[in-house]
């Protein structure tokens, strides 16, 4: 609220009253002016793409083209379900990829999560260890990977001397029945220590005194979790799920830096296939309405998180 | 969001006691598994990065020769600095740190400015469509990157700019290869309006009012009162923009073709065009991950607290 001297205010109603009057004038002048920066570029880095991807997706635009865009109404999106194999092959694979990374990765992300919230000596070295892949670029880790999973890498000789030669490796990125696997694990590696967090923060938000309740009523330590933590947990698993779900969907550096989505599109993913259409092909108006398609997916997504957050309350 | 920050370490220590009960009624046992299980997933989680550097001092043949034995995790051999002095004669690696660099200061300094400007706006003044703008940022925070990516390359190609031609200054179209490319449409983030917003709420009000009876302006309250007060939000939102400025790589991939405006992510294309030199991709990974992972160690707690943080409101 303004402010005015009481006092004042007492004295001269009129006075203060222009002076209130005046100053939330100025408080308006004030939020537009501080609002205007961040207002500005979000609208024209944000607001402008976003509506454009709508209405470029119902075009024939192409990147570098001195024809205007035509019209096409939703031939983009017939053409991406019909007549487009390669998006369809795409569509499954980023559906295959979410589908395991997304348990995986939560449930792998949940274990550490317990497992370095013991009040033990040490913990938050394991801990900063278990993020550095976090930090580590996805387009470095991609690389290495890329370098290890080769048929004479350090993938191969590691399956050797453990299995004692019984197994042999696969020539991972190059075959159509590993590939995407190979990609699925790298994904997990780099990624499950910032889920690790979120979850630790989660784990620290439940009251200690609900775990001295329940080991005074002799739950044993699978009860302990079954009946507090894990309902503790619920608002941070909603969120962990639906943060993985939406950057599985999004995979695109993995991909475009270890396969180019192949060998015969076993890896090609909705993102990596609007860009490749997009800009390698310069279908721009094709390319906007996969993009557009992606987002309803993740647009879909949320609103089920809001769905199953709201329930709660 | 102090409160966040905060309490789940005061809860953490104030157990301290009951946990360290339950420990030692179960015995060493359950202490020595829990350590040995972290041990054998420290490794995991290690493993590649300690290949990377470790292969990054050794010839390709070695590298190759070692990959059967422990050696391949271990300095031995034929080890040398050859492969960094090779980076550095096949990629302008200094240019593109220097890219990199410059993008990312000013992403983060320049984003640090202007979202705790629109946080304060949203948090602390009263005004006109507050609300409106208010839920349009929160709308807007689920739209990812990816969806936007393509038609943003169709939209900066038509943007105007400044150019500068034999001395004289006009003005042309098409953002692309620039640095403003890589920096502008970044600098304004929904999420750190939000964080700064939720953290500013949190200062009392009466700060502002008593200001406000000695004649302070806004922007004064802005930068002598609240922006004093939030180091962590500033901390946490400097961290949370910095490693993304500092990864881009699908948008510098599409809009920068230039050489030498190229930053670090890009560079990485130099290595896999005829026969890939091994040793210097892992020199020239190596060189860009260090500082990353540097400033990581030093700050740690300040990174983790803040992605902690970043789950906790979302």
């Amino acid at each position: 609220m303004t402010v005015s001297p009481p006092v004042a205010a007492a004295k001269q109603p009129r006075r203060s009253l222009r002076r209130i009057r005046s100053s939330r004038g100025r408080e308006t002048w004030a939020g537009l002016a501080m609002m205007a920066p961040a207002g500005l570029l979000l609208l024209l880095f944000l607001i402008v793409p976003v509506l454009l991807a709508f209405t470029l997706s119902f075009t024939n635009a192409r990147l570098i083209s001195p024809n205007p865009p035509r019209f096409v109404g939703l031939d983009n999106f017939f053409r991406a379900f019909t007549a487009d194999p390669v998006f369809l092959q795409s569509a499954l694979n980023t559906f295959l990829f979410a589908l395991v990374v997304v348990p995986v990765q939560a449930g792998l992300g949940l274990l550490l999560a317990i497992l370095v919230n013991q009040r033990l000596r040490g913990t938050t070295f394991f801990r900063v260890v278990f993020f550095i892949p976090v930090v580590t670029s996805i387009v470095v880790v991609s690389i290495l990977w890329r370098f290890m999973y080769q048929s004479d890498g350090l993938i191969n000789s590691m399956i050797d001397t453990v299995t004692f030669g019984a197994l042999k490796g696969a020539d991972w990125l190059n075959d159509p029945t590993t590939a995407l696997g190979a990609i699925i694990v790298l994904s997990i590696w780099q990624a499950v220590g910032f889920h690790m967090i979120i979850w630790l923060a989660g784990l620290q938000t439940i009251p200690e005194e609900l775990y001295e309740a329940a080991r005074m009523d002799g739950a044993s330590r699978w009860h302990q979790f079954a009946h507090v933590t894990w309902p503790g947990l619920r608002p941070t698993m909603v969120f962990v799920l639906v943060t993985i779900t939406i950057a599985a969907l999004g995979l695109f550096v993995q991909v475009d830096v270890m396969t180019q989505g192949g060998p015969l599109n076993s890896t090609t993913t909705v993102v990596y296939h609007a860009v490749r259409k997009g800009y390698e092909q310069q279908e721009i108006g094709y390319a906007a309405a996969i993009s557009l398609l992606f987002f309803v997916a993740v647009l879909v997504i949320a609103l089920i998180q809001r769905w199953l957050t709201r329930e709660k309350n | 969001m102090t409160g966040t920050l905060e309490r789940p370490r005061r809860t953490a220590s104030r157990s301290t006691p009951a946990r360290e009960r339950t420990r030692s009624s179960e015995g060493r046992n359950g202490r020595i598994l829990t350590y040995v299980s972290m041990s054998i997933l420290a490794v995991f989680f290690l493993f590649p990065l300690v290949f990377m550097f470790v292969s990054s001092l050794k010839p390709d043949a070695q590298i190759l020769r070692d990959i059967d034995s422990p050696a391949a995790f271990l300095p031995t051999g034929d080890i040398s600095l050859d492969n960094y002095f090779g980076v550095f004669d096949r990629v302008p690696v200094g240019q593109f740190l220097f890219n990199s660099i410059l993008v990312t200061v000013l992403t983060v300094g320049l984003g640090l400015i202007v979202n705790s400007l629109a946080g304060f706006a949203l948090s602390r003044l009263r005004w006109k469509g507050r609300v409106v703008v208010l839920a349009l940022i929160i709308a807007t925070l689920i739209v990812p990157f990816e969806t936007i990516a393509v038609p943003m390359v169709y939209w900066v190609n038509q943007l105007p700019t400044l150019v500068m031609e034999g001395g004289v200054l006009k003005y042309d179209f098409g953002w692309l290869n620039t640095y403003q490319v890589q920096i502008v449409p970044f600098i304004a983030n929904a999420f750190s309006i939000f964080l700064f917003a939720q953290y500013f709420s949190t200062i009392p009000p009466s700060l502002d009012e008593a200001a406000r009876i000695d004649g302070a302006s806004w922007f004064t309250i802005y930068r002598r009162i609240i922006v004093p007060l939030s180091g962590p939000a500033f901390a946490t939102v400097a961290i949370l923009t910095f490693l993304p400025a500092w990864n881009q790589y699908l948008w510098p991939l599409m809009v920068v073709q230039k050489e030498n405006l190229r930053p670090v992510m890009v560079g990485m294309q130099y290595f896999f065009q005829l026969n890939t030199a091994w040793g210097e991709v892992m020199a020239y990974t190596s060189l860009i991950t260090l500082p990353v992972l540097i400033v990581f160690l030093v700050f740690q707690r300040a990174f983790v607290s803040s992605i902690a943080a970043s789950g906790v409101k979302g």
